[in-house]
Parts: C-alpha cells; structure tokens; sequence
C-alpha cells in the first residue's frame, strides 16, 4: 500500500505485522529524514519481511543493511539522530539487544540530560520481542523490565494494529529515544481494523479494552490477547473483568491504572517478563501507594518464572508462558476473594 | 615498520631553519603555536585548582599539545565535526571553545554547557560542531560514524568528521564497529588516534600485538598512517590529507598519532605505581611546546619576544577566565530535573479524566 493509494477515509483489517510494515513506509514516504536500519533489512526486507520492497523503493541510502553488529546499529543511530535525522533502527530479535546496551542506556538516554539539551536523540529502535514461537533460549525474551528503570528513555508496547499504527507514529515523532517492543507471536495471530490516515496515540496514555466491574487485569502484548479471551470466557459465569491495556511502559498511565483499581477494587497485572523486578512490581507499588485502602483483595502478579529463559522443548516453553486457562483462574479467585 | 616519536622527533627537530610548513602561513603557524601554549597553561590550572581543593577532578592533556593543535587546524569550521574524546582540550579550543568555557566546566559552574553536568573534559558546543560524549571508552565513535553518515546521506560534501580517542580505544569492540562501519559505507570521517602509549596503568603493549594502531588499517581495507605526534605541522599535514581525501568522498583514514602522556591519567591518579620516572624524563626531553616554540623562533617566524608575549598572553587569559568562571554561581538543586526528556518528565503519567 503506498500513502497515495491509501484511503484517508474508513478502516483497513490488517494484522499487527502488516500495521508495522504500513506505518514505516508511510514514515519513510512522509519525512526523509527517516532512515531504516538493521540486519537484513534491505534485500531480505526483514526476517519477518516487514521491510519487504523497500530497498527497491526508497534505496539502499534509506534502507541500510548494517553489519552484523548490535551496539553500532544502535551507535550509528544515536549519531545519526544528534544531526538530525530521524533514524529508526532494528535489532533483529530483543534476545540480540544487550551487545546494544550500553549505547541505549548510557549514550541514548542520557543525550539529552548530559548536553543539557544542547545535543537531543530522537531514535526509534524496534525490536521483535516475546515467546510463544518456539524461539527457545535467545529468541524469545521479553527486555521491558531491564530498560523500564532508565529514566530518559521512553518504551511504547502496543498489542493492536490501530495502536501499533499510532504508538509507531508517535515514536518516529518523539524527541527523545523510543524502544518501540513488538511481540512477535501477535505479529499474524492478531488482526484488527485500523483507521485510515495519518494520526498518533499518545505516549504514556493505557486503553480499557473491555469494562467490567469486579477485578482488574493489567497487561499488555500477547498475554493481553489472552486476558481478553479469559474475560471474555468469564462473562458467562456472570463474573465481569475489566481489561486495561497497559501499551506504554515508561511513562506509564497512572489515571486509568488508578480509576479502574478504584471502580473495581481488584487488581491482576500479567506480563511475560519475569516476575521479579518486573513491570507488575512497580504498579503494585505504585497502586499501594495511591489506592491501597481501596482495594478488597491483594494485588495478584501472573509473570515469567524465575529461570533465565524458556526452553526449546514445547513442554518447557508452554511451562515458562502463562496459560489462558491460568488467567482464568486467577480472574475467578480474585473476582470471588 | 614504522618509526616512533623519538626517532621522528630529533628528524623534525633537526630540520631546523629549513621548516616544512605544510602550506602554513606565519598566522597559522602562530596560531598553532598559541594554541599549545594555552593548553599548556589550562593543562596546569586545573592540577592547580584541584590541589588548591577548589575543583574535585581534572584530566591532563600535556603531551598531547602538538597533535591537537595540528589536527585542529586541520579541521574546517562551519562545516566538519568533531567528535573527541576527554583527552582533548586542544582539538575543543582549537575548533573554537573558550577558556571560559573549559573553567566553567572546571568548576562545574552554571556558565557550563552541561549546567555543571558534565565531568571535566566531557565538552558539547552543538554550535561548533562538538558532540556531547560520555566516560564510556569508544561508545563515541559510533556517533561520530553516524554523524559522518548523515553528512553522506544529506549530500554534502565538503563536510567531515574526526573522531578521536587513544590507542586503549582500540580495544574496544565500538571501535572497532564503528572502523568496520565507515569503511563498508564509505563515510566522511578520520579516526585520530592519539597514541600516548598508556591507558591510565596498562601501556601500549598490553593493548594489541601490533607495534601501530595504523597498522590495523588494512583489516578495514582503509589506508592508515604513522604520524607525529609531537610535530603539530606533521599532524596537521596528515590531518589535512586525510579530512580532504574525507571530504571528498574518498572514505576513512585511522592516523595514529605518536604522543606522550606526561602526567598522571588525572588528579586522581598516580603514575608513579606504574611508570618508571626515568622514561617519562627521557619524553620531556621532546617535549613538543617548547620545542615548537623554538622551531618557530629558528625559522623566524616569531623572535624571542614574541614568544614571550604569547606566553604571557595566554597566561593573563587563563588568569582571566578562572577568576570569571569562579565568580559565577553553581547550577540551582532544581535543574537536576530539567532535560530529561523534552518537556515535562514523568514517568507515571496523569490524564484529565
């Protein structure tokens, strides 16, 4: 689809992979300042293809194959963006991003702070990210939780194309650093209509998927979708579960965290990351802090397991990631506490 | 095999009244001169300032005064970058800081570009062309490949970048990326790096195999030359050659300049548990600002009296600029929170309902 060709008007179905690869070319056909850059980015068109017939399109000078070398595609970025361009750049898998680290953590997010804005970086790293594909020990980590704690960098996780689609856009438009995370097992398990046109979401902001009133479940990426589907299977048994899409996390949103906990006086938060230090410590906290007399029932946490990595074995994958059925029940429990 | 600075020096040394000077006029060179001057006299106030208890740190750049000063004047303002490394107080006065600046960091004074931020010698001056740097050896010259990709990428030629950093640099896997990545895309750029044969305790020897940084130029397929680095018109020379081949679409050059480190890695350093004093005595003997002083003086470029007025020019501008920098006031608490983010930074966010 080129910008041209697409309808400013209506919504288009299209998958969470297919809302990517639309929201960075209409990037690159919009501003050229905007660059991609990554491994097999260009005649590959990306291992997910989502690049696909852009170095044909906009050139080998937009679309740039990097060597095989994390912390300079990061690096080379960072360089980029401090002259002014708006670089977004690709670590193939989120497993691959730690050789990149210290370029996002001690160089990207803290350009601004140390320059005193005299030098800003406004960089978009997109990575692939999460379980559920069989990807075994380096193909299949969530990394949310280990940059979550590094003030100047911003991290946007969207489950949906109409998100995706917004949070992509207002990622390319952010001044700062954006580690945009996508889960790869949603990239075609998920489809959803997106509003035709140009528009952004904002940073920062949580979207209530479904309303309901007796627990609430925080989540994002894949254990989202799942969230929905248990709510959706509790409804029968007249047990009504509010679903908050989390979407940005850091900054995270406060208000719709807080109004939901206090209409329904429950609180689940589910992520993939693992458990410890992860992103459901520090809602939990920050819900104790602000709401505690308002809740009926403790917190809830379903994460990762404390174990580095999930395994290649089906059984030991299906163990690490949290099961539909386990949301269920956790749902049931806190609805009835 | 390429010769070292002892053997370059007393051959530059020796040339005497028949002064090579690589296309330089008598102001250039005057200049040069100047500039190694001032850095000699910056280099010592803040050892001074810091062993007086009035600044907490300070790094020492004597030893590097030549290569600096000739690498700067290689560089073209308003058009190249510069991407240096905390070593490199002649390269930042060279393009254009002042020493007002360099004391306001010094004393981490609010007339800082970083508002008191940045550790000592960690200059930006986006003005100039200067990139913001951290402490992290070698992250810097990914930058400066991005940078030199942008110029590449926007068309303009006529621009390039220097990315400079010492021999320890090398070790690390960025620089080696960054090399790696100019060379494949062709960038703009010229990595210096100036060879003082220590990284803080650990010499040369302890870093690589190979007698010359330069000499890991053909892993890159780039060309890569032995310069010295105690001669500012044979760095400038090779700077020059190298920034125009840069500028003019002809790809990377890695120049190696041999230099020395006369002082400790820093205020907070003491080489003596390290390095023998006989050796270090042996380099002062080639110390390069007095022995440019005395080039110049041979050639008739300047007399006697002139070198003594720079000398004391410099002197009255580094007297001038600590007095102004300590009079001014430390940044307020409340700017700690500032420049985080653009905008107003928060990392739980709160919305109208």
């Amino acid at each position: 689809m080129t910008a041209t060709a697409q309808q400013q008007t209506g919504t288009t179905v299209m998958t969470n992979v297919e809302a990517v690869r639309t929201t960075l070319h209409d990037a690159l056909v919009r501003d050229d300042r905007v660059l991609i850059m990554g491994e097999d980015v260009g005649a590959r068109g990306n291992v997910f293809l989502i690049t696909k017939g852009f170095l044909e399109e906009f050139g080998a000078e937009r679309i740039i194959d990097t060597p095989l070398a994390e912390a300079s595609i990061v690096g080379v970025a960072i360089g980029m963006a401090m002259e002014g361009l708006r670089p977004i750049a690709e670590i193939q898998f989120a497993d691959f991003i730690y050789p990149a680290f210290n370029q996002i953590v001690g160089e990207a997010a803290k350009t601004r702070y140390r320059s005193n804005g005299d030098y800003t970086c406004p960089l978009v790293i997109r990575t692939p990210y999460g379980g559920g594909v069989r990807g075994a020990l380096s193909h299949s980590v969530s990394i949310e939780a280990l940059f979550y704690h590094v003030p100047g960098l911003t991290i946007v996780a969207p489950s949906t194309p109409a998100d995706i689609k917004g949070l992509l856009n207002a990622a390319i438009e952010c001044p700062d650093p954006v580690l945009f995370l996508e889960h790869k097992k949603t990239y075609r398990s998920v489809k959803g209509e997106v509003p035709a046109g140009y528009y952004t979401i904002p940073i920062g902001k949580a979207d209530v998927k479904k309303a309901g009133t007796d627990a609430t479940v925080v989540s994002y990426g894949y254990n989202l979708h799942q969230a929905l589907d248990a709510a959706n299977r509790l409804e029968s048994e007249g047990i009504s579960v509010e679903v908050v899409d989390l979407r940005s996390i850091r900054p995270m949103d406060k208000t719709t965290i807080l109004e939901s906990v206090r209409k329904t006086r429950k609180l689940l938060i589910i992520h993939e990351d693992n458990k410890f230090g992860g992103i459901g410590a520090e809602i939990s906290a920050m819900v104790a802090e602000e709401a505690l007399f308002d809740l009926d029932a403790p917190v809830r946490r379903l994460a990762g397991p404390d174990v580095p990595a999930m395994g290649y074995a089906a059984p030991l994958e299906d163990e690490f990631m949290t099961s539909t059925d386990e949301m269920v029940e956790a749902m049931r429990e806190l609805a009835k506490f | 095999m390429v010769q070292g600075i002892d053997s370059m020096a007393k051959t530059t040394a020796t040339r005497g009244r028949e002064l090579d000077r690589a296309g330089l006029s008598d102001e250039q060179l005057v200049a040069m001169l100047r500039n190694m001057l001032l850095q000699r006299q910056l280099d010592n106030r803040g050892f001074q300032l810091n062993r007086q208890g009035k600044i907490p740190f300070a790094l020492g750049s004597e030893g590097h005064e030549a290569v600096q000063s000739g690498a700067a004047m290689a560089f073209k303002r308003g058009a190249d970058a510069l991407v240096p490394y905390y070593r490199d107080l002649g390269l930042a006065l060279g393009v254009g800081m002042t020493p007002f600046e360099i004391l306001s960091s010094l004393f981490a004074r609010v007339t800082d570009r970083s508002m008191g931020r940045q550790f000592p010698n960690h200059y930006t001056n986006h003005d100039l062309g200067v990139l913001s740097i951290s402490s992290i050896i070698a992250a810097h010259c990914t930058h400066a490949v991005g940078v030199a990709a942008a110029f590449k990428y926007r068309g303009e030629s006529g621009r390039a970048v220097i990315c400079s950093n010492g021999e320890g640099a090398t070790s690390q896997g960025e620089w080696h990326e960054s090399v790696n990545y100019a060379a494949v895309h062709g960038l703009p750029i010229v990595f210096l790096v100036q060879n003082n044969e220590w990284a803080i305790s650990t010499p040369q020897d302890m870093q690589m195999k190979v007698a010359n940084v330069a000499d890991k130029a053909p892993g890159y397929g780039l060309p890569g030359v032995v310069t010295d680095g105690f001669s500012p018109i044979a760095t400038y020379k090779t700077m020059s050659e190298a920034l125009e081949r840069a500028r003019t679409g002809g790809g990377p050059t890695i120049v190696e300049a041999k230099c020395y480190r006369f002082l400790s890695h820093s205020t907070d350093d003491d080489d003596r548990t390290y390095r023998s004093r006989e050796v270090i005595e042996e380099r002062r003997k080639l110390d390069p600002v007095p022995r440019f002083e005395q080039v110049l003086i041979e050639a008739g470029v300047i007399d006697e009296a002139r070198a003594k007025q720079l000398k004391q020019e410099v002197l009255r501008e580094t007297n001038e600029a600590t007095d102004s920098a300590e009079a001014q006031p430390y940044p307020a608490p409340e700017t700690l929170y500032t420049n985080v983010v653009a905008g107003d930074h928060r990392p739980w966010q709160e919305f109208e309902s």
